[in-house]
């Protein structure tokens, strides 16, 4: 191939090597990382990295009930209150598709081991907004992604209304 | 199979022509994407590029003589009443059809089944008849017979698939009975590129009565099509996917059955007269021609039937041939993928596959990123993918202007998606 030169794009920019071997685990980590990155095609293969790293399903858990719709990929979906004062909500979520599972690292960052409130305190446009996320992903992954926002949300309302 | 020792045979021997030189003729091709990447176009089967003659036809109707059309008596609108009706010869000519009125303006493929499913269907179907449909149909030639069931009583039944893709005929007789009173049937699947023998269904309708009426919106751009040859009744295309211009598309019915039908849209133009309680019909074509047409568009699409026709559909459904072979044999080498369709010998220029461990979606991103263009997702078909047993697909379709160069750039950008994400 060749006419590649304008962006220099065909092969991933050369990354620092720090980067990679040390993954971001909080929201503030991933934007400096996605900053260091540069261009989009670099992140996405980091949100790629990072999606293979996310914790294991409960293949039990993988029913329709567990399905978030919206999303053209399968992506299933649950949360356990950790007991606690006050009790926290933890995530874990798997799809088939690796663009994906690497967006749900992203909102496992922003809302798993937190409280209901602060999960709906969370504004989680502006970290996407933040990280490009709005520009570079198609609608139908916007629309896919806004439905895990959704269904965490709503979740953690469930959940601050039964402990409040 | 014949089709691959075909494929290896010099260009000049197979009638074809070079694509490149057709390249030459698409604008959209003399610009690098926003990624500095040469654009490897591999979804014409959603919609062709335009070919300059196209574009400048409908610059030259703005610019030259437009006007609102069937209206005026000014030598602005009579010109552009010449220009239509020309395009409505040029297209009867195209199909074979007995006549211009017969050809009607639609928006396109799905607007023209959309009328005959309400036009005929809601004044000629009564409860308990039937209307056949194939498994491998697009939703646009599944739901509007699905809402005129609804609506009459009518059953739908479908022709099945068999396991090489190709229709059942064999059980055809299961599905074909005396109270069939339409086949609705794709000339080209739009997923699985199968061409069904639309003559020998026909056939076999008429026989028991039944219409036929063909979805043309991928077979029309790649076969060359004859209603008279294939004796069937109607006849449904996009012009966008013609390499014409989107938002116009063409329904040819014979003409008794367009006379026979109710109008589907009404308003201006369609009518003869219009009394306070009541209104008569005008004459087909208008009567199916309510509102202002896409008048550049329309005319325009003259322009996409002289470029094919320019071509040659011989030298087209060659080339289209020839690639489909070269496409099968290269994506055989990739590990993991399976192509869904008939083998390349008995299908149109459409290619939709699976990759194991892949999500088509992740695919197609990547891909995109080598400047390659494909489709994924159920392209329209969702009750055929339940049978293909996957939710979605990724689909390269081809066009004049494809060459092998597209394909192997298809497959090399799915051997840098395997590594990407690590199914290399």
């Amino acid at each position: 191939m060749s006419g590649n030169l304008l962006f220099g794009t065909g092969n991933s920019p050369p990354r620092d090597s720090t980067l990679s071997s040390s993954q971001a685990t909080t929201i503030p980590e991933l934007i400096e990382t996605f900053d260091a990155l540069g261009d989009w095609e670099a992140q996405c293969d980091y949100l790629i990295d990072l999606g293979h790293e996310i914790p294991d399903f409960p293949e039990s858990a993988r029913i329709e009930a567990n399905r978030v719709h919206g999303c053209q990929s399968n992506v299933w979906l649950i949360t356990e209150i950790k007991p606690g004062n006050p009790p926290v909500i933890e995530i874990q979520a798997d799809s088939d598709s690796m663009i994906v599972r690497g967006l749900i690292a992203v909102l496992l960052m922003a809302y798993s081991g937190k409280t209901a409130r602060e999960i709906l305190q969370t504004d989680i446009q502006q970290t996407f907004a933040r990280l490009g996320l709005n520009r570079q992903l198609s609608s139908a992954r916007r629309n896919g992604l806004a439905g895990m926002v959704q269904r965490i949300r709503s979740l953690a309302e469930q959940s601050a209304g039964e402990h409040s | 199979m014949v089709a691959s020792s075909e494929a290896v045979l010099p260009l000049e021997r197979r009638g074809t022509f070079d694509p490149m030189a057709i390249r030459a003729q698409f604008p959209i091709f003399d610009r690098l994407l926003p990624n500095g990447q040469p654009l490897i176009f591999l979804d014409s089967a959603a919609s062709a590029q335009k070919p300059r003659c196209v574009i400048e036809k409908e610059r030259e109707c703005y610019e030259r003589y437009y006007a609102n059309a069937y209206r005026g008596d000014y030598q602005f609108g009579v010109h552009i009443d010449e220009e239509l009706e020309a395009t409505r010869a040029k297209v009867r000519d195209f199909i074979g059809a007995p006549a211009s009125e017969e050809i009607i303006f639609t928006a396109g493929s799905t607007m023209s089944i959309n009328l005959v499913a309400n036009a005929w269907g809601r004044k000629f179907l009564r409860a308990g008849d039937e209307i056949l449909l194939t498994q491998m149909e697009h939703h646009a030639n599944l739901v509007p017979w699905q809402q005129i069931a609804h609506a009459t009583g009518a059953t739908l039944r479908y022709i099945p698939l068999a396991s090489d893709w190709q229709l059942d005929l064999d059980r055809l007789d299961e599905v074909l009975i005396a109270r069939t009173k339409i086949i609705a049937l794709s000339g080209m699947s739009n997923v699985l590129g199968t061409i069904p023998p639309v003559r020998e269904i026909a056939a076999k309708a008429h026989k028991r009565g039944a219409l036929v009426l063909v979805d043309g919106a991928q077979s029309v751009p790649h076969l060359a099509t004859n209603v008279r040859d294939l004796d069937i009744d109607f006849l449904a295309f996009s012009a966008h996917k013609l390499y014409g211009p989107s938002g116009v598309g063409v329904l040819w019915g014979r003409r008794q059955l367009l006379e026979a039908m109710d109008p589907f849209i009404c308003g201006g133009h369609m009518i003869s007269e219009v009394f306070w309680d009541h209104s008569t019909w005008a004459a087909i074509p208008a009567k199916f021609e309510a509102g202002t047409l896409p008048i550049a568009q329309a005319i325009a699409l003259g322009a996409a039937v002289d470029f094919v026709t320019g071509i040659g559909m011989p030298a087209i459904q060659a080339h289209d041939a020839e690639l489909t072979a070269y496409a099968h044999e290269r994506l055989a080498t990739v590990p993991g993928l399976r192509i869904f369709g008939p083998g390349p010998a008995h299908k149109g220029p459409i290619v939709s596959f699976a990759l194991e461990g892949v999500h088509p979606q992740d695919l197609a991103n990547l891909v995109d990123r080598k400047g390659v263009a494909v489709r994924h997702g159920h392209h329209c078909t969702m009750p055929l993918h339940s049978l293909l047993g996957v939710p979605a697909t990724t689909r390269a379709s081809f066009g004049v202007y494809t060459t092998r160069g597209d394909i192997d750039a298809l497959v090399e950008a799915i051997e840098f998606a395997r590594q990407k994400l690590r199914r290399a």
